[in-house]
């Protein structure tokens, strides 16, 4: 089975929920040594009016990465919207491989579970000093074209 | 010249039935990785556990001392192969890496102090870097990075201008693993020599494929592994100047390395068992006597001739594709490494598409990541070659890119 099917090329070339998010309450990033990949995942927590339950209401990503980490963190960001932060730190390692529904090789299994590792450190990290200076760092732009 | 084809029939990984995938044959184009071993140095080894195994310079019995001379043998070999003036030169060590920083922790310990400068380049692999940041970091003295110009060379104006009489080292690549770019060594070391600065060259690519003198180059030292020179993994070299060894400290303590030890003190042994604490990697030093012999046997003039045919040719087919950015020096100043990126394709994307047909390319940073952000990009895809390689596998390699191309379209 191919792992370049459809619907990891289209998240690849035209990803959702791609770039900064100013309104993050909380984020943080990850790096893939094997390759210098960078992904950061930028949350934003807020709590419902109506329960008082907080919630994931918005998700971005951002960074540089092959095929498989890029479209990984962009269906992980669609995943994560409407969470609450204890439903998110649940999700594990086979979960994404899942959602991806590719065969991974060994080589490849870092690149498809970076994001989520840096989505569970944003959550483990919310309100730190080290998520509020990310926060403000605004050096992640949105990639309209591909080098 | 040896025809090209009866080289790669001294590769038994090339007819071996496991090393196929899918009925598709071993494109190997990741030498500057690792390099793959002739069936002879795969024989020396079992070999040497067949009829020789022993413990070395100990024993008094027949086994032993044939041991003890194949390994030495080893030695002097090598330094034929890098024409030192004396065996005493030769250290062995698991690797290039671990020759750097036995230096690091000796020559760096010993000489050089808060103030001193110490310059890398900015083609360094990790391995003649790190080392090097943390010397300078414990005696509180100063790296200094010599940048590479847009043609991907050394900036030679730029490296006179940094040095200076606080000048203790230069530590230099003689050929990058990213770009394949030569340093211009003999200017290199006459010019910090005369500054009193000593010069430790990173031998790890280029040994395996152009000559080494080290006396015509007159470098302190030189480091080279034996896994690139179609010899086997652990096992390294460091050659060091007499007069420079003879001053160093030990770096690791323990057997092999003494001439008498008492219950509070001790007192070493002379140079090269100085740095060879505890029993070595006999069976791997004996192989890479092997590979030298090997590689010398080919010939550098065959080993050249035959990187620079593929190199042109590799560089011929992949300028043909618009989506391909070359990162190549110009063509007197490389050596068979070719980095490039392919626009809209990330370079882990393209060996694991290339992977599929068996094609085995690296994809990444390189141990080099300085050099990544210096040329903007996260990660190159590179091609490198040896004396196995041939037209067709870069035929093979190019024919994968143009469906990696498609698919990604």
């Amino acid at each position: 089975m191919d792992i370049y099917t459809e619907i990891i090329l289209d998240y690849y070339k035209n990803p959702r929920n791609e770039g900064p998010l100013p309104d993050a309450t909380t984020c943080a990033k990850e790096d893939n040594p094997l390759c210098g990949d960078k992904i950061r995942i930028n949350l934003k927590i807020e709590k419902d009016k109506k329960t008082g339950k907080e919630k994931i209401t918005k998700a971005t990503f951002c960074g540089n990465g092959c095929a498989i980490s890029q479209a990984s963190a962009s269906m992980l960001t669609e995943k994560l919207i409407g969470k609450t932060p204890k439903a998110a730190e649940k999700i594990t390692d086979e979960d994404i491989k899942k959602m991806l529904n590719i065969p991974i090789s060994p080589a490849r299994e870092k690149c498809a579970i970076l994001c989520l590792h840096a989505a569970k450190k944003a959550l483990v990290e919310r309100d730190s000093a080290k998520a509020k200076k990310l926060i403000s760092c605004t050096t992640c732009k949105k990639k309209s074209a591909r080098a | 010249m040896k025809d090209q084809k009866n080289l790669k029939k001294d590769f038994p990984i090339f007819s071996s039935k496991a090393a196929k995938k899918d009925g598709k044959e071993l494109v190997y184009l990741d030498s500057a990785s690792t390099t793959q071993k002739p069936q002879i140095v795969i024989d020396s080894i079992s070999e040497y556990y067949k009829t020789s195994n022993a413990n070395i310079h100990r024993g008094i019995y027949t086994l032993s001392e044939k041991a003890t001379a194949q390994y030495e043998e080893a030695r002097q070999k090598t330094q034929n192969f890098l024409n030192a003036h004396s065996a005493n030169e030769i250290i062995f060590t698991r690797n290039t890496t671990e020759a750097i920083n036995l230096l690091a922790y000796t020559f760096g310990e010993k000489y050089i102090n808060e103030g001193d400068e110490v310059i890398v380049s900015e083609l360094e692999h990790h391995s003649n870097l790190i080392p090097w940041q943390e010397v300078v970091k414990r005696k509180k003295a100063i790296l200094k990075v010599i940048p590479i110009k847009f043609d991907y060379t050394l900036d030679m104006d730029a490296y006179h201008a940094l040095l200076s009489p606080k000048t203790k080292l230069v530590a230099i690549t003689a050929m990058s693993n990213v770009l394949g770019t030569k340093t211009p060594l003999k200017e290199i070391i006459e010019s910090a020599h005369k500054k009193n600065a000593v010069v430790l060259v990173d031998g790890a690519q280029s040994a395996t494929h152009q000559k080494t003198d080290v006396k015509a180059l007159d470098c302190d030292f030189f480091t080279m592994s034996s896994h690139k020179m179609l010899g086997p993994t652990g096992v390294g070299v460091l050659y060091g100047k007499e007069e420079i060894l003879k001053e160093l400290p030990p770096f690791m303590f323990g057997g092999d390395m003494i001439k008498s030890v008492s219950q509070y003190n001790s007192v070493y042994a002379d140079i090269p068992a100085k740095f060879e604490a505890g029993t070595p990697n006999v069976a791997g030093v004996i192989g890479f006597g092997i590979a030298l012999d090997y590689l010398q046997k080919v010939g550098f003039k065959t080993i050249e001739q035959n990187d620079k045919a593929l190199f042109s040719y590799a560089v011929k087919k992949l300028s043909a594709h618009k989506e391909v950015t070359l990162l190549t020096p110009p063509a007197d100043k490389n050596g068979p490494v070719i980095s490039f990126t392919v626009k809209g394709i990330h370079p882990h994307d393209i060996a694991d598409i290339l992977s599929q047909d068996n094609v085995c390319i690296r994809a990444g940073h390189h141990c080099a990541q300085p050099l990544m952000e210096k040329l903007g990009i996260p990660a190159t895809a590179r091609i490198s070659f040896h004396i196995y390689n041939t037209p067709e596998d870069i035929d093979k390699m190019d024919k994968t890119l143009q469906k990696a191309i498609k698919i990604f379209e």
